[in-house]
């Protein structure tokens, strides 16, 4: 009897499907902790936590945020972002919950974000504006009428700094009108004087534009307010080198949103400062989704097509399954071995040989002979092609034969059938390819680490300089970024939520293609899919 | 052999398609055995046979779907109105509008009513609307299918009901205005409704298409077909009128098959 009751468990599989629930719980499990450490510590990072004074019983005191909570054995500690990094050396220190003698949270509290230096936590204490003009009255209204009165002069400095740089990539390009005449041998006076000339021109603007803006610097630098920290000394800090100032303990909810949103707009769209650990993250942004977009315009219809002559075209044998084999082991190559591949073929053999055809007058510095976004992204290319020719092949293959047979006994010829029918009805599968193959580029870092990503790219690869796509330049990436700021920085502990906020954006920015993907895919599925 | 060449004699006055010493193998595996006959024009002419004994690869000669397989060969002819379709100068697409095919498994394409019914004329290059309109209006009353879909042209063919998509394929390949249909087995995968209803459908076609049609049930060919050819192991081992195939066959292997002994 027992033994038939041991036998039917056996039969109806239970064991099996426990043990496949429990692995599959098991993944979600890790995923979701994953998703939520992420999440949880890069979603609060711009959320302006209360400033607390403390005590100490030795008669220090420490202005800061409460950053985590540590159990030793010694008893309960604390870790303080100080900030303060001018004074202090470092942002971050420990102190022992049993020393504190008193804590506080004073309403005049503020906090500083810098240009440079990090943080500033401390007390307003007074003003000297020579050159602004602002009402008199309590000093913390006044500090903020002061702040906002200085936003037209930086606005002055940003546009003159703007004529700096296209007066000065005139100046490159005749320079590069000159290298060219002298690579010639063209050294004739006639054609070189006037280009001279016009960049003697140039450059005289330029000085004097440059003149004008550091007088304009100099008198805004005069503006300066006087801060208190924790413990008293003293600190002159020049209004153009605050970029946001607030008092978080006497700041309502709505007013903490507000800052809350300002700073994940300066997220999106500005540019990274103190060494990428603060500021936007824009380049890096810009740079992820233009290195995806240009992969897939080369590895997508490469793939698809490949996919298409492979179980369409090919006669099969043993050729073709070879291909097969190799393609589908292709997915499996390291992708810094991509990376070694990418530097040797496309960098240093395509091209140098273009900058030797086509650039010669600007060697040995090399335009596309070193890493660029175009590089980088071919190198992605190869390494996202494997899977959307497998993709393809299986999506074609898993069409009916008798769907094939009802188009050609109608007349249609083998083309004919392959746009009309075979490939709407393959669009579905080649679709969750594409998916997979952004999915694996967003995430790649190490074979752009020698194909042209950057810490700081100095411009982006696309602007309104003609010819607008600038496909030789090298390039920010956010999955660079998380490893540069989180492991190369200086400054790890002040560069944490950094990490957080970057790892947050990359997955953001995968979610959003690939879903919008899968949307498309689905629209896909609903119109070709087959019932029977 | 000597039954063959017996069988080929039976007259038929006016034949659209004449089959001539025809061999058929597939890599090495001979499949069809010197078969010779003839079909009738605007009539429907039944294949019948057990399982495995070639109908569905001698159907598929007349449209040349056989090209598909790799490694098959043929001797002999089957000419279409005189003119021998193996030949090489010959255009298969243009032999494929000449004869339709209707398949076993009822497969519309994932499109609408409307463009499975065109699909041939679109591809054929027509892009006259008005006469887009009368073709699918047309082709679909003559597959008997107008009344239940006409105000639903434009929704997917997926939304059929099984009857409703083979009679759709028939729909499809009369749009084209073929001189043959060739159906394998049309109704084996429909209720005993819906093969009612394409058996009422190929008696309605019939004087107007030629027709050739595989089938596995014996009362269907009796009631649809006026000449029916029995094929065994790859041989042809009667041909007929119907009527007298049913009633009175010359053959043993023919009674034996007919009233259920075998096969
Ligand atoms: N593609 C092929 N390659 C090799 N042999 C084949 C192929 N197709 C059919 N055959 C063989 O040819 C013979 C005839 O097959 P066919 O499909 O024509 O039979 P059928 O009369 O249509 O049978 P059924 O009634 O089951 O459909 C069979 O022995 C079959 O195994
Ligand atoms: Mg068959």
């Amino acid at each position: 009897m027992k033994k038939i009751v041991k036998n039917k468990y056996w039969r109806d599989g239970e064991p099996f499907v426990w043990g496949s629930a429990a692995a599959l719980s098991l993944i979600l499990i890790l995923t979701f902790s994953l998703l939520i450490v992420i999440f949880k510590n890069g979603i609060a990072v711009y959320w302006p936590s209360p400033q607390l004074l403390f005590e100490m019983e030795d008669g220090s005191s420490y202005l800061g945020e409460v950053v985590q909570d540590e159990e030793q054995p010694t008893g309960l500690r604390h870790q303080l972002k100080i900030a303060n990094r001018d004074l202090y050396g470092l942002d971050f220190t420990w102190i022992d919950a049993a020393d504190i003698k008193n804590k506080s949270r004073p309403e005049g509290a503020v906090v500083l974000e810098r240009y440079g230096y990090g943080n500033f936590h401390g007390f307003l204490s007074a003003l000297n504006l020579p050159s602004l003009v602002v009402d008199h009255g309590p000093p913390w209204p006044r500090f903020q009428a002061a702040l906002a009165a200085l936003g037209p002069e930086i606005a002055k400095v940003k546009e003159s700094k703007g004529e700096l740089r296209a007066l000065n990539h005139r100046i490159v390009g005749l320079d590069k009108k000159i290298a060219q005449y002298h690579h010639r041998g063209d050294d004739d006076p006639a054609t070189l004087l006037p280009l001279q000339d016009e960049k003697g021109l140039l450059h005289h603007e330029f000085d004097r534009l440059v003149a004008d803006l550091e007088a304009l610097e100099t008198t805004l630098h005069q503006n300066t307010a006087l801060f208190t920290d924790a413990t008293g000394r003293q600190q002159s800090i020049a209004l153009t080198a605050i970029v946001r100032a607030y008092q978080p303990n006497a700041m309502s909810v709505f007013a903490k949103t507000g800052l809350y949103l300002s700073k994940l707009w300066e997220l999106f769209f500005a540019e990274p400062r103190e060494s990428n650990t603060e500021g936007g993250l824009f380049p890096a942004i810009f740079g992820t989704i233009m290195l995806i977009f240009i992969m897939s315009i080369f590895s997508f219809p490469l793939g698809v097509l490949s996919g298409i002559y492979l179980r369409e075209y090919a006669k099969e044998g043993f050729l073709v399954r070879l291909v097969r084999i190799a393609v589908n082991n292709l997915a499996g190559i390291p992708s810094i071995v991509y990376g070694i591949f990418g530097l040797a073929f496309f960098v240093y053999g395509i091209g140098s040989s273009i900058d030797q055809a086509f650039f010669p007058e600007y060697l040995p510095t090399p335009t596309f002979g070193t890493g660029g976004i175009l590089w980088a992204s071919l190198t992605l290319g190869l390494l996202t092609v494997p899977v959307v020719i497998v993709s393809t092949e299986e999506a074609l293959g898993a069409i009916p034969s008798g769907l094939r047979e009802s188009s050609y006994a109608l007349g249609a010829t083998k083309f004919q059938t392959l746009v009309r029918i075979l490939l709407p009805m393959a669009s579905p599968g080649i679709m969750t390819g594409f998916i997979l193959a952004m999915a694996r580029a967003a995430g790649e870092v190490a074979p752009l680490m020698i194909t042209g990503v950057v810490k700081l790219a100095p411009s982006l690869p696309l602007d309104g300089n003609f010819p607008f796509f600038h496909l030789d330049r090298k390039f920010m990436h956010l999955g660079f970024h998380i490893y540069d700021i989180g492991f190369q920085s200086p400054n790890v502990e002040a560069a944490k939520p950094m990490v957080f906020v970057s790892t947050l954006l990359l997955l953001g920015i995968v979610v959003l293609m690939t879903s919008s993907a899968i949307i498309l895919r689905n629209k896909m599925k609903k119109k070709y899919a087959i019932t029977h | 052999m000597n039954n063959n060449k017996e069988q080929a004699i039976i007259a038929i006055d006016d034949p659209i398609v004449q089959v001539k010493d025809l061999n058929l193998f597939y890599g090495q595996s001979q499949a069809l055995f010197d078969l010779n006959f003839d079909i009738p024009r605007h009539r429907v002419t039944a294949l019948i046979g057990p399982s495995g004994c070639g109908k569905s690869t001698f159907i598929r000669c007349i449209n040349r779907m056989n090209d598909l397989i790799d490694g098959l060969s043929t001797t002999g002819s089957i000419r279409l109105d005189g003119r021998d379709i193996f030949e090489r100068s010959l255009d298969v697409i243009d032999l494929r509008r000449r004869v339709g095919m209707v398949f076993q498994k009822s497969n519309p394409f994932p499109k609408s009513i409307y463009e499975n019914v065109i699909f041939g004329m679109r591809i054929g290059g027509v892009t006259e609307k008005p006469i887009l309109d009368e073709t699918v209006e047309k082709s679909l009353r003559r597959a008997a299918l107008w009344d239940e879909v006409k105000d639903r042209l434009h929704d997917s063919a997926m939304g059929l009901s099984g009857g409703q998509m083979q009679r759709l394929c028939i729909a499809r390949a009369i749009a084209v205005s073929p001189e043959i249909i060739l159906m394998d087995e049309p109704c084996s995968a429909l209720d005993p409704r819906s093969t009612a209803h394409i058996e009422e459908l190929i008696r309605d076609l019939n004087g107007e298409y030629t027709i050739i049609i595989v089938t596995h049930n014996m009362q269907q060919a009796s009631r649809i077909s006026d000449y029916t050819a029995f094929l065994y192991e790859g041989e042809l081992v009667e041909y007929g009128r119907t009527k007298k195939v049913f009633t009175v066959p010359v053959k043993k292997a023919t009674e034996d098959y007919i009233t259920g002994r075998f096969g």
